[in-house]
């Protein structure tokens, strides 16, 4: 276990360095001049030498990432030229909208995928079956955005019950946040809930099939201890390490549910700063949501080691 | 919780509820502002916010008319090189400091001076500013500067503390502090500005409310679905396409204004060796016969869904500053194609870069097809935004359908787009005669004088077709019908004076 943590630990560091490279290089493809792009409207040739300057947008790329990366290692994740703020506020202050958003999507994406996979499994080819699937081909076809929408129309405009958009935070007004939240959770959850439906469905069918489940029940075991107790504990090793993977993308992906639903978080900060090129803000974003992710993947291979006990040998 | 305390929290938040929707105002705008220092500002929805946060030397009125706000009148000198300014008595910043014109030779020169600063060339004319007492100031210019008034009912005349602005330096727009009727409370990014009600501002009479909420929302529809539900009370830029939907509901109103901007499409005639490379740089009759084809009316009636004005020049024909000398020419298909044939390319092909927004997608592919009659072979490239401004600063382009926002003084529109190498001449327009007589325009006190030299330069664009008009689009504003004293103001800012609820 300790000489696993170890092995995993040491190829973070080399995976960071590979990605803040790759952050930075793929910047500089971006078309686009971003001291033009700063100027605003007028395009004042004054304020975009300044820009130039400031940004040392003169210099050779590698002196650009010595610049940020020595910031980086200190701590300083440099400023939003837009707002005049610095990054690290700027994550502090989405990242908690947006991990609410993702945590609260995977929940609803757990409790209506997983649940409705076994359900499938179990009942194999009923109507049952049918109906999970259904509901899972729809969770995968709708769109966010259209979906999004049509929800505000009817819990919004039509009904009155919930809020059109925006945000409110939960140490305000609990009441007010999960109003709020609900809808974007809900439909963010969505496509990622058919995504487990299916995954779950195929794990369980399999382990289902297996000797030992068909052992278990020669026991005489109930069907209830045999599938929960017996089955879903394997089935879920590759569902867990989709849950981790999707955790991440969720946290990754919440840009259009963001924008639908104005909702201040992660998402909506990195593509206004890339429309707006601004650089620092993309850059911290950016290395800060792949440490996350590579730390979710760590947890994930920890997690096996939690569930299978195969693994710990 | 016990029963008493249950209803107690109830009672308090219904009586929050209503107290909140009686007194603050909640305001939906269409993208998120940038930094909040009039200085540095660049976008036009942040000037939108600016309006109830900072006031400025001058304002304008539902007409373009220059009316006072800080500065209660003006005087030219004689031979037009200053402008002398009586400012408002009794008029304090957010932070108590008082307004005066030291506070004025403080703010300009820091529009003037300051890195990075976006007013440097608005006011590049103004060459010092004296403190002749404490109630009046003069500004000293090189020559004579027609659009310097217009300039100043803008961010170049709005007044910041001193006193704030020193302490907090470059960071200064994180937390603004000026003089109009509302100060800074808070600013979450992309979320939402909030304001509340400055009680020694000059003129609080003119206020209703305790409170204004700026939140950007982007989705048009989302933006309408908030103010249908009740959460916003007023929202800018609604989409032309949900006029219809919301004509019929009586709980909301509708307002339109024709912008002092324009919507047209840029041709590279001169910006690069790019120019040369198409017949549409190269030969002004292909030009000609490019604008020949279009039916602006049809544009606007499909791309805009008739919200919007048809217009050739940089301001629109409602506008006091509009050449008559050149009327809108008619489509002439017929007499398109014999241009074409005279100038020996029957079917002229070239790439029409657009930004990926939709109306700007939607005008491309009408251009398109209508340009396809007469034989032109148009190649519509979506492009996104930065990306689009920056291949046209580059040269590196046809033609670009590009918008402008606009500017109270017809030099906004004209100056920067068609004076050799300005930084807006993303045509690479550049012709002696016509430099000169922007310059005179710019020199020109006498309105009539002004608007004679308007119409000479007109005629030199109209023929050589740097930019090809298309339309100036309306201001779209939805609202609670039980809101007010509505000011519709062209430049598209809303004014919270006078707003209230009935």
């Amino acid at each position: 276990m300790f000489k696993f943590l170890v092995q995993r630990l040491a190829t973070i560091i080399p995976t960071l360095f590979f990605v803040s490279i790759l952050i930075f290089g793929l910047q500089q493809l971006l078309p686009g001049d971003p001291a033009t792009a700063l100027a605003g409207e007028d395009h004042d040739p004054n304020v975009i030498a300044y820009l130039r300057a400031k940004f040392h947008l003169d210099e050779p790329v590698y002196m650009r990432y010595f610049y940020w990366a020595r910031g980086v290692l200190h701590g300083d994740l440099g400023e939003s030229v837009r707002i005049q703020k610095p990054v690290t506020d700027l994550i502090l202050e989405k990242l908690p909208v947006t991990v609410q958003l993702a945590s609260m999507a995977i929940v609803i994406a757990i409790v209506f995928g997983v649940s409705a996979g076994i359900l499938s499994a179990v009942k194999k080819d009923t109507a049952w079956d049918y109906a999970a699937n259904v509901f899972a081909l729809w969770g995968l076809s709708t769109p966010n955005f259209w979906l999004g929408i049509l929800l505000i129309m009817l819990f919004a405009v039509k009904l009155g019950w919930l809020p059109a958009s925006g945000y409110v935070s939960p140490f305000e007004d609990l009441k007010g946040n999960l109003a709020a939240m609900i809808m974007p959770a809900f439909v963010l959850g969505n496509s990622f809930a058919a995504v487990l439906m299916r995954h779950t469905r195929s794990a369980m069918l399999q382990v289902l099939s297996a000797d030992y489940v068909r052992t278990a029940r020669a026991k005489g075991l109930e069907e209830r201890v045999v599938v929960l107790k017996h089955a879903l504990r394997n089935a879920l090793v590759p569902v867990i390490t989709l849950g981790a993977l999707g955790f991440g993308e969720l946290l990754g992906g919440t840009v259009l549910t963001e924008t639908v639903f104005s909702i201040p978080g992660f998402g909506k900060l990195i593509v206004d700063a890339v429309f707006n090129r601004d650089y620092s803000v993309v850059q911290g974003v950016v290395l800060f949501t792949a440490t996350v992710y590579i730390t979710l993947n760590l947890l994930a291979d920890l997690a096996y080691f939690l569930v299978n006990p195969r693994m710990r040998g | 919780m016990n029963s008493a305390t249950r209803w107690l929290a109830v009672a308090s938040l219904v009586a929050s509820a209503a107290g909140a929707s009686a007194q603050t105002l909640r305001v939906g705008l269409a993208e998120d502002p940038d930094v909040l220092d009039p200085t540095l500002a660049r976008t036009f929805v942040g000037r939108i916010v600016f309006n109830s946060l900072c006031d400025k030397l001058f304002d304008l009125d539902e007409k373009l008319n220059i009316v006072p706000q800080l500065a209660t009148s003006y005087a030219w000198s004689g031979d037009h090189k200053a402008l002398t300014l009586k400012l408002r008595q009794g008029v304090t910043f957010h932070d108590g400091e008082k307004f005066d014109a030291a506070a004025v030779k403080f703010n300009l020169e820091r529009h003037k001076n300051m890195q990075g600063s976006n007013r440097r060339g608005e006011l590049a004319p103004v060459t010092s500013v004296d403190v002749v007492d404490a109630q009046t100031v003069r500004l000293n210019l090189a020559a004579p500067f027609a659009p310097l008034l217009a300039v100043l009912t803008d961010r170049a005349g709005m007044m910041v503390s001193p006193k704030a602005a020193q302490a907090a330096g470059a960071h200064f727009g994180a937390k603004p502090v000026c003089s109009g009727p509302f100060r800074f409370v808070e600013r979450v990014a992309q979320d939402r500005i909030v304001l509340e009600r400055y009680p020694n501002y000059w003129n609080k009479g003119a206020i209703h409310f305790d409170r204004v909420v700026y939140q950007p929302i982007v989705d048009a529809s989302v933006r309408l679905a908030n103010l249908r539900s009740g959460q916003l009370d007023f929202i800018e830029r609604m989409a032309a396409s949900d006029v219809p939907g919301l004509k019929g509901d009586n709980r909301f109103k509708i307002s339109r204004i024709v912008e002092i901007g324009y919507q047209g499409i840029t041709i590279n005639i001169g910006k690069s060796d790019q120019a040369q490379k198409n017949p549409l740089g190269r030969d002004p009759r292909v030009r000609e016969a490019f604008e020949l084809s279009l039916d602006r009316a049809a544009i606007v009636q499909v791309a805009m869904d008739g919200e919007a004005e048809v217009g050739n020049q940089w301001v629109a024909p409602n506008n006091p500053w509009y050449a008559k000398n050149v009327p809108i020419p008619k489509r002439d298909v017929a007499k398109a194609k014999a241009l074409l044939a005279a100038a020996g390319v029957p079917n002229p092909s070239f790439t029409l870069m657009t930004p990926t927004t939709s109306d700007a997608q939607k005008i491309a592919q009408v251009v398109q097809a209508m340009a396809k009659e007469t034989g032109f072979e148009v190649k519509v490239q979506a492009t996104e935004f930065s990306t689009s401004l920056d291949l046209a600063d580059k040269g590196q382009y046809d033609a670009y359908v590009l918008a402008w926002s606009g500017r109270a003084d017809p030099d906004g529109n004209l100056f920067s787009f068609h004076a050799c190498k300005q930084p807006l001449n993303y045509a690479g327009y550049c012709k002696p005669e016509v430099d000169e007589l922007i310059n005179r325009s710019r020199a020109a006190t006498d309105p009539a004088a002004r608007l004679k030299l308007f119409e000479q330069i007109e005629a030199h664009v109209a023929q050589d077709r740097p930019i090809v008009y298309l339309f100036h689009r309306h201001w779209l504003w939805a609202y609670n019908s039980k809101l007010s004293g509505l000011r519709t103001v062209p430049d598209g800012l809303v004014r919270v004076q006078d707003l209230k609820f009935n």
